[in-house]
């Protein structure tokens, strides 16, 4: 076992929560558990905020509308009023608008990236897993040879890997949702291995297998369905990760250059210019960031503690 | 014990040899190739046809390769182009601030998390251990460089008690051995030189410690739990055995395992955040320097920067690893 | 006076959300200086609850209810603050875990193991202790106990490992030592070797063993009085003598008919009791075997069966023992 294979292991351990049966029991339990209604109602609200909002808006997010009444030497921004409930931007453009505009682009950011890893990983992970699982030397070989490559991504820090993405593919959003997704690829790579590598080992399997039944039908139709679970627990908390790392990314300007579509790490990003002047332009963001975040990770870390055997008395 | 180290040396040397790899891949992957990554926009013809050469971009792959390894064998990383000075240099310049700030966080997020993780353990379901539990999600949600400038407007320019910005009070007349500030008081005597880079340490350290004291907390606490419904704690119990030692010799010395497995997994966040909270309290140390560098595409920078962290990531985790096997007697014979 | 006299002993767990259990109910039984006694029953049925009770080791909070009384020589263990119940455990009264690989820190040295209730109770401490520490492993029949004292126990068998959790057991001298299943996770030849330890041990030093076990053979050969539970109540006390000779409760009855015997004809299919101890009836409604029983009649249901003594030091709750069947 390779120094680097640490995090592995605690990914593969949170894999053996497997089974699909689990579910239902982990819905009831899910329903009384007050973090999992407060983390389903912000996510709820948010996606309702992102899908709408944006026909609803006062004003176009895009118009600097109120450029004239704004004088940057004098630090003078029109704060909030009937006509701008908070207030207008550093360009005259409505605040409030960008905002719930925003909303739309934070989570279409954070919904692309984590599906992006998640495809990725899975697709590696499910091949890894079905062959350590299903393949013989053969499969045991390939799976080795796959894991040592994901070990080695997990090696390098989060951050730095979205650099050097962003370092070879320019600044964009585009950029920022690859490179986060890339970020997530080998824990949703192990995560899935690990759980299917857990079933492999079941006895349904072992009939399965005894009775002759394909073995890319087994991997289908088995393996792959029963060790979801984690996975998905794993997709809810990396979206919470994945909208932070993308305002942290944005924050230090490897964000989306065209700053016209309003996206909350963007604006965060701009308004640090004016912290002293008008701090308020960084807390809307930020504030939309850690409840949307905090939402994910209520919904996630709730799904896995009632899907966890060790938990459930 | 030594050949169990000797045995994880030899392990790293095929992530190193990955690692390197992909280090020598990425400049070729660059838009204008590495020519121009190395050298920037302000490259004369001249230049390039030289740096072409040096790398060897003429040659074979393999040649090519032979001589990236021979540059990082002799830890030439290059120039930066913004600052053209070599990368080593500027890295070691700035290399002791962020230690600093690392080892300040990690003592912070240490010296909190494993009581705070032991209490919330000890007892489940209390006020302390909602609050700890909840803190703990919250930490991970919130956006490290936002808690910096609250800590940063609060703590320093409302409150006025800590300094907002910098390593040091450039008044002092500090004398700087070692880079290390606070070291370097305490070797010239210079107290207080060295009490002002503690306290300028105070808000980015808070800062910094925020998600691996989250991680820590709940790590300790689940460990905890679980060492509680062993059954050697209950034999330990049962031999009517102090708290104290009860606490230290059979449950938290279990419990650490995975608790400085996380310590070692935080190294790269711990970075990561670095590179955000110096950024903040323009903290004069390599993660400042990094965010400059992007910024400015300064690539050699940015390759010896990946090249680095990955270095002190595998140490940091080689060094966990050896702790593991001081605590668990069973890794070591495995 | 009996140096363990508990009487009328129950814990409920009543976890939140789900119908309480009584785990153990009003379960009476002496243990005398020296003597060697046996609580036996089915997995279940409550004879670990009952030890971990009388030390006070069963979880605390509002889920888990201990009454009744457990006096050790006329003190109350039941009703001991935290720290008085500590002095008492591990000196006056010790106990044996049934799994000595869980049992003992995986890691922590077996040494400091051992030493560690040297130092808290006998105030023994460095060379002093480990000196000691190499007796008590070589008195428990572990050779070389110097080296051993550095190794950690997965670098021992499972029968040493039980052989260092008895040593931790006698090393204060206690009145009294719990064994609770002490054998069931050894290798059956390696049970009768340490069975022979265990009660050469408490023979020599005068201590008195409570033996909690499954096994009536292991009984038989050990003990000299026997508690039977089912379903967390005592349903007969006998000496060895008087159970084996004239079992009156027809679950004991139904135990002994399962030991298998040389003696029966060979193809002879073992009597088992039919059921399990989960078929049980609420105490208050009648005796919690009448499902299972054969005897069982409608008086058995009519109300919880009272104590008969049938002889000196022989009781049972049976309302139809010596019916036929």
């Amino acid at each position: 076992m390779s120094v680097l294979t640490r995090k592995a292991d605690r990914i593969d351990r949170l894999a053996d929560q497997h089974g699909l049966s689990l579910w239902q029991e982990a819905l009831r339990r899910l329903r009384r558990s007050p973090p999992a209604i407060i983390g389903a109602v912000i996510v709820v609200l948010f996606v309702v905020i992102a899908l709408v909002g944006p026909l609803l808006v006062p004003h176009d997010p895009l118009s600097q509308a109120w450029r004239g009444e704004i004088s940057e030497a004098r630090g003078a921004f029109p704060g909030p009023r009937a006509e701008n409930w908070l207030g207008v931007d550093h360009l005259g453009r409505d605040e409030f608008s960008r905002l719930i505009v925003g909303a739309r682009q934070t989570l279409i950011v954070g919904v692309v990236s984590t599906l992006l890893g998640l495809a990725v990983g899975v697709l590696i992970g499910g091949i890894a897993g079905a062959a350590a699982g299903l393949g013989g030397r053969a499969g045991r070989f390939l799976d080795s040879f796959i894991m040592r490559i994901i070990d080695m991504l997990l090696a390098v820090p989060s951050l730095l890997l979205a650099v050097s993405v962003a370092a070879v593919l320019g600044q964009s959003l585009a950029t920022v949702m690859i490179a986060i997704g890339l970020v997530s690829v080998p824990i949703f790579a192990r995560l899935l291995r690990g759980a299917m590598l857990a079933q492999a080992e079941s006895e349904y399997v072992t009939a399965a297998v005894a009775l002759g039944v394909p073995q890319w039908k087994i991997a289908w139709s088995h393996l792959l369905p029963n060790s979801v679970g984690p996975v998905i627990v794993q997709a809810t908390l990396t979206l919470a990760t994945a909208i932070i790392e993308a305002a942290a990314l944005s924050f230090l300007g490897l964000g989306n250059a065209d700053a016209a579509i309003p996206e909350w790490g963007v604006m965060l990003a701009d308004a640090q210019r004016y912290l002293s002047v008008r701090p308020e332009w960084a807390i809307y963001p930020s504030v939309g960031i850690i409840v949307i975040a905090l939402g994910f990770t209520l919904l996630g870390e709730s799904m896995r503690e009632a899907l966890d055997p060790k938990l459930r008395r | 014990m030594g050949r169990f180290i000797a045995r994880r040396l030899m392990q790293l040397v095929p992530t190193l040899f990955g690692l390197s790899i992909l280090l020598f891949i990425w400049p070729r992957q660059l838009p204008g190739g590495p020519e121009t990554a190395l050298l920037g926009d302000r490259g004369t013809p001249e230049q390039l046809v030289l740096i072409r050469q040096s790398l060897g971009l003429d040659e074979p792959l393999i040649v090519q390769y032979g001589k990236f390894l021979e540059r990082l064998a002799r830890f030439d990383l290059g120039t930066s182009i913004s600052t053209r000075r070599p990368v080593l240099t500027e890295f070691a310049d700035r290399f002791p601030a962020t230690v600093e700030l690392t080892v300040t966080a990690m003592i912070i997020a240490i010296g909190l998390g494993i009581p705070l993780g032991y209490l919330a353990a000890r007892h489940r379901g209390s006020i302390l251990d909602q609050l700890s539990v909840g803190w703990s999600l919250l930490g991970v949600c919130v956006p490290i460089f936002f808690l910096g400038y609250v800590l940063k407007a609060v703590g320093a320019e409302n409150l006025g008690w800590f300094p907002s910005t910098g390593r040091q009070d450039p008044t002092i007349d500090a004398t700087h051995v070692t880079g290390f500030y606070v070291l370097d008081g305490l070797l010239t005597q210079e107290w207080d030189a060295s009490l002002d880079a503690l306290w300028h340490l105070v808000l980015p350290g808070l800062t910094l410690a925020s998600i691996p004291l989250a991680a820590i907390v709940r790590i300790t606490r689940a460990s905890v739990i679980e060492v509680l419904g062993t059954e050697h704690v209950r034999t330990a119990e049962a031999k009517g055995l102090t708290d104290a030692v009860l606490r230290r010799r059979h449950v938290l010395r279990n419990a650490m395992l995975p608790v400085s497995t996380t310590i070692g997994l935080m190294t790269g966040t711990l970075l990561s955040g670095a590179v955000l909270t110096e950024t903040v309290f323009a903290f004069a140390g390599i993660g400042a320097f990094l965010a400059q560098a992007i910024s400015e595409l300064d690539y050699p920078v940015l390759m010896g920067f990946i090249l680095f962290i990955a270095l002190i990531y595998v140490l940091v985790n080689l060094v966990v690893d050896v702790s593991y096997g001081l605590i668990d007697p069973r890794i070591r014979v495995r | 006076m009996p140096l363990l006299d508990v009487s009328d002993l129950a814990v409920t767990f009543a976890p939140r959300g789900r119908p309480a259990v009584n785990a153990v109910d009003g379960v009476s039984f002496q243990v005398n200086a020296g003597e060697v006694v046996g609580l036996v029953g089915e997995s279940g049925s409550g004879k670990s609850v009952t030890a971990m009770a009388i030390l006070g080791l069963l979880p605390k909070g509002k889920e888990v209810q201990v009454t009744g009384r457990a006096s050790l020589d006329g003190t109350d263990l039941l009703s001991l603050d935290r720290r008085r119940l500590r002095d008492v455990r591990g000196r006056d009264v010790a106990m044996v875990f049934q799994d000595p690989l869980s049992s003992l820190n995986p890691v922590v040295p077996i040494g400091t193991q051992v030493t560690e209730v040297l130092t808290r109770h006998r105030g023994l401490s460095g060379s002093a202790a480990r000196k000691e520490a190499a007796d008590l492993l070589e008195r428990v029949g572990i050779p070389d106990p110097t080296r051993r004292l550095r190794d950690y126990p997965h670098q021992l068998s499972g029968g040493m490992r039980q052989r260092v959790l008895i040593a931790i057991a006698v090393a204060c001298r206690p009145r009294l030592i719990i064994a609770d299943e002490p054998t069931t996770a050894l290798d059956v030849t390696i049970q009768a070797q340490i069975l022979d330890l265990l009660s050469g041990l408490v023979k020599d030093s005068g201590t008195s063993l409570l033996l909690i076990t499954h096994d009536l053979g292991v009984v038989a050969g050990l003990c000299d009085t026997v508690n039977v539970f089912y379903a967390g109540r005592l349903v007969e006390t006998a000496k060895r003598r008087q159970l084996f000779g004239a079992p009156q409760h027809p679950y004991t009855l139904g135990l002994i008919g399962s030991i298998p015997r040389l003696d029966t004809p060979r193809g002879d299919r073992l009597a088992a009791i039919p059921g399990s101890v989960r078929d049980v009836l609420p105490w208050p409604t009648g005796c919690a075997f009448a499902p299972r029983c054969a005897l069982s009649a409608d008086e058995c249901v009519a109300g919880p069966p009272a104590l008969h003594v049938v002889d000196e030091g022989h009781t049972h709750r049976c309302v139809r023992a010596g019916a036929p069947s």
